[in-house]
């Protein structure tokens, strides 16, 4: 009885990492990709250019080679980096916002419609911005395109949230099943809006449609700066709601959760995050999914855990993806759907047959 | 106390509940029972704070439950519903402890894990701590889920004097005889050291065994209260469930109660007629 009692005292899950460690783990490995990110490229300049690049881009020197350098990394590998770590951190915690909202580890943006929803907006905005859209997109400059993938976003996420309370407690099979309705009627929806664009709109539609981050730019990061604020305000609200969630929505409000206010905040979140990321880099599948998929293995189901540690995880994976992306086919690039995919599905696979074979009640 | 005054509850156009006034009172183990469509779960519900009454109140020490926000209810009362399903992969201490770090009670993890393996231990669940919940019985699982409510009542900062109530939707259902023992042996233990509980359940054997008070329901409505002994009669049962029912008395006094089996020569004589 004292090993039990002593136990007692410790007062920790003895089974789970400890929280302070695996973040830090986790932030090391986002650093570690984020500098091979920055070092590794076609045109072979590596950090050691770094402090060459910068006394260029702070306007010290004019030498032409510094000036390739400062392009090079300043310009282009930079915020592709950072579009790369927002876009895997955004997609990350909305695949576990949604898993957690849904009570259904199954539940990716990708996957239930959401992302689709989203470009279906922000196609809409790129081929009817130049017509008759033009007088709401072009005040909204930047910030367009993520705006209407958030709109999309939001209405798909709001649908969604509406099939499933039609039912009550959803069930695993109804919501993908919705999920891939609901994405396959916006995806035709885009193809009608991309049947009726031009030859330079159908191009960019669709290699942005199949995932890729090669667009990146400032503009593009500081078109997502507002929404990663907001999402990054937002998520700590978030996490106790969608541990109530955890053991259903009345076991929640049993426990003191504003179940309501939780579903709001989750739903606003998931459609910012999935919308922004859309519109930086179309669609991207199954980080959502495999990131807090991991994520719970290693500490459980606890969202103090798994929602900033699904932000930092996703940040780490899609600039790892990225890379590969830049790499394989050099100096072309494959998007960044494809590699992550390839990842995913498999993953994806894994977890239908795990619950296939009750592995989760 | 945690009274029911006056209570309707109407879905559409159907009244499941149709004017129910019931207290329960700390240090007291009430159970409901009754028939299927009784309206017994509707009116745990509606005590729970979980389903708002069409009319009537619900009152908490004299305040209306309305009045309380979600979060000062959760200190005040604990639930345990009929079946709760975990859509992902807990250790049985982190179940538990999601009664303390849930409700916001401002507590760290270090003590919320203290409370839970207090809670473990009531429920005779201390070696259990580690295992995943998806692995135990039903009959663990629903131990499990007891003790994260108990965790939660014991990690919530009450004022003396404030009733803290613990509610409980037949938590015996599928239960062998074994478990079914332990489990309401918890219960009756939080009663008696000073919870009000309320205990929604099937069995009338156990209800005679464990409560202090029996409410009997039938169409939405109470049709009988008092003690066990006063309740279980045949006229009363028989008439509330619409079958013959044989009414016996144990060696230490308490109620039995079967469903009456027919006996050949009724049979026999029901044929002849």
């Amino acid at each position: 009885m004292t090993t039990f009692d002593s136990k007692i005292a410790l007062g920790r899950a003895s089974v789970r990492p400890a929280r302070g460690k695996l973040f830090l783990t986790l932030l090391v490995l986002l650093l570690v990709v984020a500098v091979l990110s920055l070092a590794i490229g076609p045109t072979g300049i590596s950090l050691q250019a770094l402090p060459r690049a910068l006394a260029a881009s702070l306007g010290y020197t004019t030498d032409a080679a510094a000036a390739r350098d400062r392009l090079v990394l300043i310009d282009l590998r930079l915020p592709r980096t950072l579009l790369a770590a927002f876009v895997g951190a955004a997609l990350g915690t909305s695949g576990a916002m949604m898993q957690g909202l849904f009570r259904n580890p199954l539940a990716d943006p990708g996957i239930v419609g959401v992302s689709s929803g989203a470009a279906l907006a922000a196609i809409a905005t790129i081929v009817l911005g130049h017509g008759i859209a033009e007088p709401i997109v072009a005040p909204l400059g930047i910030y367009a395109l993520p705006i209407a993938a958030f709109t999309g976003g939001l209405v798909t996420t709001i649908l969604l949230v509406a099939i499933a309370a039609r039912h009550g407690q959803l069930a695993v099979g109804t919501l993908l099943l919705a999920g891939i309705a609901i994405g396959a009627l916006a995806a035709a929806i885009s193809g009608l809006i991309v049947y009726a664009s031009d030859d330079r709109e159908l191009r960019d539609l669709t290699f942005w449609s199949m995932g890729s981050l090669s667009g990146a730019s400032w503009q593009k990061v500081f078109a997502v700066t507002p929404f990663a604020i907001a999402i990054g305000f937002l998520i700590p609200r978030l996490t106790r709601g969608l541990n109530g969630f955890l053991l259903g929505e009345a076991e929640a409000m049993h426990l003191g959760i504003d179940t309501e206010r939780t579903k709001r905040i989750a739903i606003v979140a998931t459609a910012a995050a999935v919308g922004a990321a859309v519109a930086v880099a179309g669609i991207i599948g199954f980080v959502g999914l495999v990131v807090p998929h991991v994520l719970r293995l290693i500490s459980g189901p606890d969202n103090r855990v798994v929602l900033p540690g699904s932000a930092i995880l996703g940040a780490a994976l899609v600039i790892f993806a990225d890379i590969i992306a830049r790499m394989v086919v050099s100096p072309a690039e494959l998007p960044i759907g494809i590699v992550l995919a390839l990842i995913g599905a498999p993953v994806f696979l894994h977890l239908v047959l795990r619950r296939g074979m009750g592995g989760w009640e | 106390m945690l009274e029911a005054r006056d209570v309707v509850v109407k879905r559409g156009a159907k009244v499941l509940l149709a004017g129910v006034s019931v207290a329960i009172t700390p240090g007291q183990l009430t159970a409901i029972i009754g028939p299927n469509g009784a309206g017994k779960s509707t009116l745990l519900r509606a005590m729970a704070g979980e389903l708002r009454p069409t009319d009537g109140a619900v009152l908490l020490d004299g305040v209306d439950l309305r009045t309380f926000p979600v979060a000062r209810l959760a200190t005040r009362r604990s639930v345990v519903a009929q079946s709760t399903n975990l859509s992902f992969p807990f250790t049985v201490l982190e179940a538990v402890m999601l009664g303390a770090t849930v409700p916001g009670f401002g507590i760290r993890d270090r003590d919320a894990a203290v409370a839970a393996r207090k809670a473990l231990i009531a429920v005779g669940l201390e070696s259990f701590e580690d295992r995943m919940i998806h692995q135990l019985s039903g009959g663990e699982r629903q131990r499990v889920h007891i003790a994260r409510a108990l965790c939660q009542l014991s990690t919530a900062p009450r004022r003396p004097g404030e009733t803290a109530a613990l509610l409980l939707d037949e938590p015996t259902a599928n239960l062998d005889l074994k478990h079914q023992g332990e489990v309401l042996t918890v219960i009756k233990e939080q009663s008696l050291s000073g919870r009000a509980v309320l205990l929604v359940i099937h069995d009338l054997n156990l209800a005679a065994a464990f409560a202090d008070d029996v409410v009997l329901m039938a169409n939405g409505q109470i049709v009988g209260r008092g003690t066990p002994h006063e309740v279980l009669n045949e006229d009363l049962l028989s008439h509330t469930y619409g079958c013959r029912l044989k009414i016996d008395t144990s060696s230490d006094g308490r109620r039995l109660v079967l469903p009456a089996a027919i006996t050949r020569r009724q049979r026999t004589g029901a044929a002849a007629e």
